[in-house]
């Protein structure tokens, strides 16, 4: 470990704060557009070409705006819970690959944070952090509806990780049958569903189908986008928030750069959430790079491409489902979460741990 | 060096913690100082480089139990005054005497020289495979009786918790809807 690896690992953790910003101003941006799109109106369209430079003037705003303190505030946790809602954040996309590791002057970089060996679970550890910056923030405010949406926070959080965590589990499982022995790293996991259905099993006629853990684990994925929209507290899962019923939830009380951290923050769950459902199902950055026919410097850059432009399928899938669902009422969302998405990832667990177990050792009875 | 940094934020940040836990008067400043610890407790798991104990930390205590904690507190009211009278007779000349007790023991350790220090990874150190297939190896071959048994036990703890709650002498309370 030289003077120039190290500046490698800064390098690349900036690069991954930047690119966070980044996405982040894009994407309140894109939301706004897509639902005014389908709710038949044009949307922000003053600051810069299709006023892309909305989420920028807006940022600006709340950063000149008073912070307004409520007299009733607990302020130490009120003044702390902005920023436990940002770090986690920030902190989740660090183990997600976000492109091939590029080779500069006979140095392998890898395009990630960093690739620890229990990467599902440290996200597992950070979402389960991030709900304390919304309990927190709930509770200090000294107001009622700041407080509803904090409880409704932690219940929801608990109900909907354990969905989550079970549907991750599957693909972990599946994903150590593709290789020697299982793994939690996320740049592993990747590099698994590199080729295709076809070779995989041996059928030329699937060779045009990517090796996704997408096809053989649909209903996993199917619960883990569900849960992962709870988990960031979108639309229909919004009750943390619910304007109309609780004005704004656990950031009432909250104004200029404070309430803009928190709204910073939710962005970019909503960004990572995504990109680790393309890194678990859609074979994060892999995609065809042709290599050889095109320049070296392109077929770096591809993946990372790819990366995006699937991360970025998802998102607008998170967009779609929040313009056209209305939210759901508290106890359906405590039944949809223990009643069918927990029996159902503990069922499609059991079902897909079988179907693995007969590819690996052949039928019981032979 | 940055491991002995490390620890040393983290020992205080933990025992700052555990003093909130006792001393605060606000139960959820209490739960909070709870948090503080168990989190640091983690950070000094992954100086040791025991990445899966340090995820398992973080994901069960930090995040599952406190968060329940939480809601548990502000559930049932953060507002209300506490009972502070004490239900354990002299409970404080015995913590007094135990706690001096317990500091001798540590000062004598200290003083003989006794407690080294050890540095848990000296530059370098591969991991073997990851901390988490050292867990599972053993865990899942030798004792899959006792995981599995244990795993029984707790599913019989909860539904027995649910058993107590809804059935009150042959009644089998309506669901509410």
């Amino acid at each position: 470990m030289d003077a120039i690896d190290l500046l490698i690992v800064v390098a690349r953790v900036v690069v991954v704060f930047a690119l966070l910003l980044v996405v982040t101003l894009l994407n309140v941006w894109l939301e706004r557009k897509i639902v005014a799109d389908m709710q038949n109106r044009i949307g922000p369209d003053r600051a810069g070409p299709f006023g892309i430079l909305q989420t920028l003037a807006d940022g600006m705003k709340l950063f000149f705006k008073e912070q307004v303190t409520p007299r009733k505030v607990e302020l130490g946790v009120y003044l702390m819970a902005p920023f436990l809602a940002v770090i986690p954040a920030l902190l989740t996309f660090m183990v997600v690959p976000w492109g091939r590791p590029i080779e500069i002057a006979g140095r392998v970089v890898p395009l990630q944070g960093t690739d620890l060996n229990i990467g599902l679970l440290f996200i597992l550890a950070m979402s389960s952090v991030a709900v304390y910056a919304v309990v927190m923030a709930g509770w200090s405010s000294g107001s009622k509806y700041p407080l509803l949406g904090g409880v409704r926070a932690t219940a929801q959080a608990i109900s909907y990780e354990a969905a989550m965590g079970l549907s991750m589990v599957a693909v972990v499982m599946f994903t150590a049958t593709a290789g020697d022995g299982g793994t939690l790293s996320l740049a592993e996991i990747v590099a698994r569903q590199q080729g295709s259905w076809g070779d995989a099993l041996g059928i030329p006629a699937l060779g045009w189908v990517p090796r996704w853990n997408l096809f053989p684990e649909l209903v996993a994925f199917g619960i883990f986008l569900i849960a992962a929209i709870a988990e960031t507290n979108r639309a229909p899962f919004d009750l943390v928030e619910a304007e109309q019923e609780l004005v704004g939830g656990f950031h009432t009380e909250y104004s200029g750069i404070r309430f803009a951290m928190f709204f910073l923050a939710e962005y970019i769950n909503i960004f990572t959430m995504s990109a680790i459902a393309v890194t678990l199902f859609l074979g994060g950055w892999n995609g065809p790079t042709w290599e050889g026919t095109v320049p070296a410097v392109i077929s770096a850059i591809l993946p990372t491409v790819w990366f995006l432009l699937k991360t970025y399928v998802i998102i607008f899938v998170f967009f779609w489902i929040r313009a056209t669902l209305p939210r759901l009422r508290y106890d359906q969302l405590m039944q949809l979460g223990w009643k069918r998405l927990i029996p159902g990832a503990f069922v499609w667990l059991i079902l897909s741990t079988v179907v693995i177990g007969i590819r690996q050792f052949g039928w019981p009875w032979t | 060096m940055v491991e002995l940094i490390l620890f040393v934020i983290t020992a205080v940040a933990a025992l700052a913690g555990a003093v909130t836990v006792v001393t605060a008067r606000n139960p959820v400043h209490s739960a909070m100082g709870l948090f503080g610890t168990l989190f640091s407790l983690a950070v000094i798991y992954v100086v040791n480089l025991a990445h899966l104990v340090a995820a398992v930390q973080v994901i069960v205590y930090a995040g599952a139990v406190m968060t329940l904690f939480l809601f548990v507190i502000m559930l049932i009211g953060v507002d209300k005054a506490e009972d502070t009278s004490e239900h354990l007779p002299r409970q404080r000349i015995l913590v007094g005497v135990l706690g001096t007790a317990l500091g001798l023991v540590v000062a004598a350790l200290v003083v003989s020289g006794r407690f080294v220090w050890v540095p848990a990874a000296v530059g370098d150190v591969e991991i073997p495979n990851g901390t988490v297939q050292a867990v599972a190896e053993p865990l899942f071959t030798t004792w899959i009786l006792a995981f599995e048994v244990t795993a029984l036990l707790l599913t019989i703890a909860a539904a027995g918790a649910i058993a107590l709650a809804y059935f009150k002498r042959g009644l089998i309370r309506e669901e509410h809807e």
